[in-house]
């Protein structure tokens, strides 16, 4: 496989393919590079990191091309963010769960929320690993393609932890 | 590649109606069921309808099988179910070309209530956990993809098979009930007070149910085609494209993975599709949508819910096995709780156990995040 694209999201900002596009946190990338997608507000860091880096890595791509998408995602916490989030809502004395909170609870929202915003229908994956080793990524990726053909695999790390702490090191890796 | 067999070694079921795959077969053709009301469980305010494992027959089993160690109860429930496949299995698991699969959902995260930075929240500590205790040497792969997650171990573990990069796959599916989760459903309103329902008129919903499977798949030759055991065939992923919590109205995804598998398995090989059948309104309207747009009315469908709940990241894995050991006594199980037609396109299902002669299956799941899995095997030789 070739990588086509990459983008990086920190607390820094984004850069894509080496290029420094802004320097903006998690909302100011938003206004700036997506702005019409209010549902962004309602999802946990994880999918909107994720949403993020999807808006900046397909945008050359066509309808067709972005329904025979596959997208593929990695990281260590699962949605544990959001886990914490929704068990602070069940303490015996202040007990509100809500259904907004608890589907962000499921690491794999992220892929779908990306689906759903491109209308990608090919595959969605999402794998928890204890650290991240790009090696055993890649062939998880590459073994992807012995069971389907995808247009391209949208991929990446993405880890939230904080404000000040999160990474969205994504890419766009297509068959040769 | 293309003379590579991917085939079933062994498995395994712990789930409330028996420890192995044959008695949980047993209990499933037997019409059994320990979905019951449980109150105050998990000191939740609203009782709820699921199946529970019997913590102290879990934790004996594993004490003498398994030994001690400081494992959580959903770390137990995977090593011992594992532990029992690859007994079966005659696997060695310290084998460089063993690989182990975790497919689970939400891991050690009762863990959470006591303390929200708990380190074993992380679902791959926990699947090296497991690895460790059998001495396998990799690293092991986790699928996290919300209800689909059994169907996608398997997934992952057949394409790394097909890569050549291991000869054996330990695949392991578990889920345990928590506050957490229970609370969860219940705030979706997608929980049913009483048993299950899938696909019948009067559905009200979904319950949950603990299990933990494992599946051990192989890489073979054409001999263990003729040996009769049962090999991979197919499998596919796709999207809705849709919504995060609720299913195509089109049944969009589950169709295209249908299509995909029916590619390459014909119909006419199918003794049944086992759905996912969760008895909510929507999901099981869904797949009826799916399965007439596939041309798959006529072909016997069976859910499995009524006698397991809803066991999340376990579903895939049990399920595939029940599928599997039914067939190979020549029936297909009955949908417990469906009695009338609930869904706009009548499917081919039955209360009863059904005889046939046919030696495959598809097996499909969809879930959150609008992800739709399936994967069909059929089995070689003779019976």
């Amino acid at each position: 496989m070739k990588t086509l694209s990459t983008l990086t999201i920190t607390p820094a900002g984004a850069t894509l393919n080496g290029t420094l596009l802004a320097e903006a946190g998690i909302t100011g990338l938003y206004r700036r590079f997506v702005g019409d997608y209010p549902k962004f507000f309602k999802m946990d860091h994880l999918c909107k990191l994720g949403l993020l880096g999807a808006e900046l890595l397909l945008k050359d791509f066509t309808p067709e091309e972005k329904e025979r998408g596959a997208v593929v995602i990695f990281n260590r916490s699962g949605s544990l963010d959001a886990d914490r989030h929704y068990q602070s809502t069940l303490a015996a004395d202040n007990y509100f769960p809500s259904p907004a909170l608890f589907v962000y609870t499921l690491a794999n929202i992220v892929t779908g929320e990306i689906a759903i915003r491109h209308k990608i229908y090919g595959e969605t994956s999402f794998y928890i690993m204890d650290a991240r080793d790009d090696t055993a990524m890649q062939c998880i990726l590459d073994s992807t393609l012995l069971t389907s053909d995808p247009s391209f695999i949208l991929t990446g790390w993405i880890e939230y932890a904080g404000e000040d702490d999160y990474i969205a090191d994504m890419k766009i890796m297509i068959q040769e | 590649m293309d003379n590579t067999q991917i085939y079933k070694l062994s498995d395994n079921i712990i789930s409330p109606l028996g420890m192995t795959a044959g008695d949980n077969l047993a209990a499933v053709l037997a019409g059994q069921s320990r979905l019951c009301l449980h109150h105050g469980l998990y000191d939740l305010p609203e009782d709820f309808c699921g199946s529970v494992l019997q913590r102290e027959e879990v934790d004996g089993l594993f004490a003498a099988e398994c030994g001690s160690g400081d494992y959580t109860f959903f770390e137990r429930l995977c090593i011992l179910s594992a532990a029992r496949a690859i007994r079966q299995g005659g696997v060695d698991p310290t084998r460089r070309d063993v690989l182990f699969v975790l497919s689970s959902t939400k891991g050690n995260v009762a863990c959470l209530a006591d303390d929200p930075m708990d380190e074993r929240c992380y679902i791959a500590g926990s699947a090296m956990r497991v690895a460790q205790f059998f001495g396998n040497p990799n690293e092991p792969i986790v699928a996290s993809n919300a209800c689909i997650s059994g169907v996608c171990a398997q997934i992952a573990a057949v394409r790394q098979l097909l890569a050549g990069r291991y000869r054996t796959a330990v695949v392991t599916g578990c889920d345990t009930l928590s506050r957490f989760i229970i609370s969860g459903f219940q705030s979706f309103k997608a929980l049913s007070t009483s048993p299950c329902r899938p696909y019948d008129r009067d559905r009200t919903g979904l319950n949950l149910g603990e299990a933990a499977g494992t599946i051990i798949l192989r890489t073979g030759g054409e001999a263990d085609v003729d040996a009769g055991l049962w090999q991979f065939r197919a499998c596919s992923i796709h999207n809705d494209a849709n919504h995060i919590s609720g299913p195509s109205r089109t049944g969009e995804g589950s169709y295209r993975v249908l299509r995909d598998i029916l590619d390459r398995v014909p119909a006419g090989q199918l003794a049944c599709v086992c759905t996912h059948g969760t008895a909510t309104a929507y999901n099981d309207e869904m797949e009826s949508i799916a399965l007439h747009r596939a041309g798959l009315d006529t072909v016997p469908v069976c859910g499995l819910k009524g006698y397991y709940g809803h066991t999340l990241g376990a579903a895939g894995i049990v399920e595939t096995i029940i599928s599997m050991a039914a067939l190979e006594q020549g029936v297909i199980p009955a949908t417990r709780g469906y009695r009338a037609q609930g869904t706009t396109y009548a499917l081919n299902l039955s209360d009863a156990v059904r005889r046939t002669d046919r030696l495959g299956f598809i097996k499909i799941l969809s879930g959150f995040g609008g992800s739709n899995a399936g994967i069909a095997y059929v089995k070689g030789g003779r019976a």
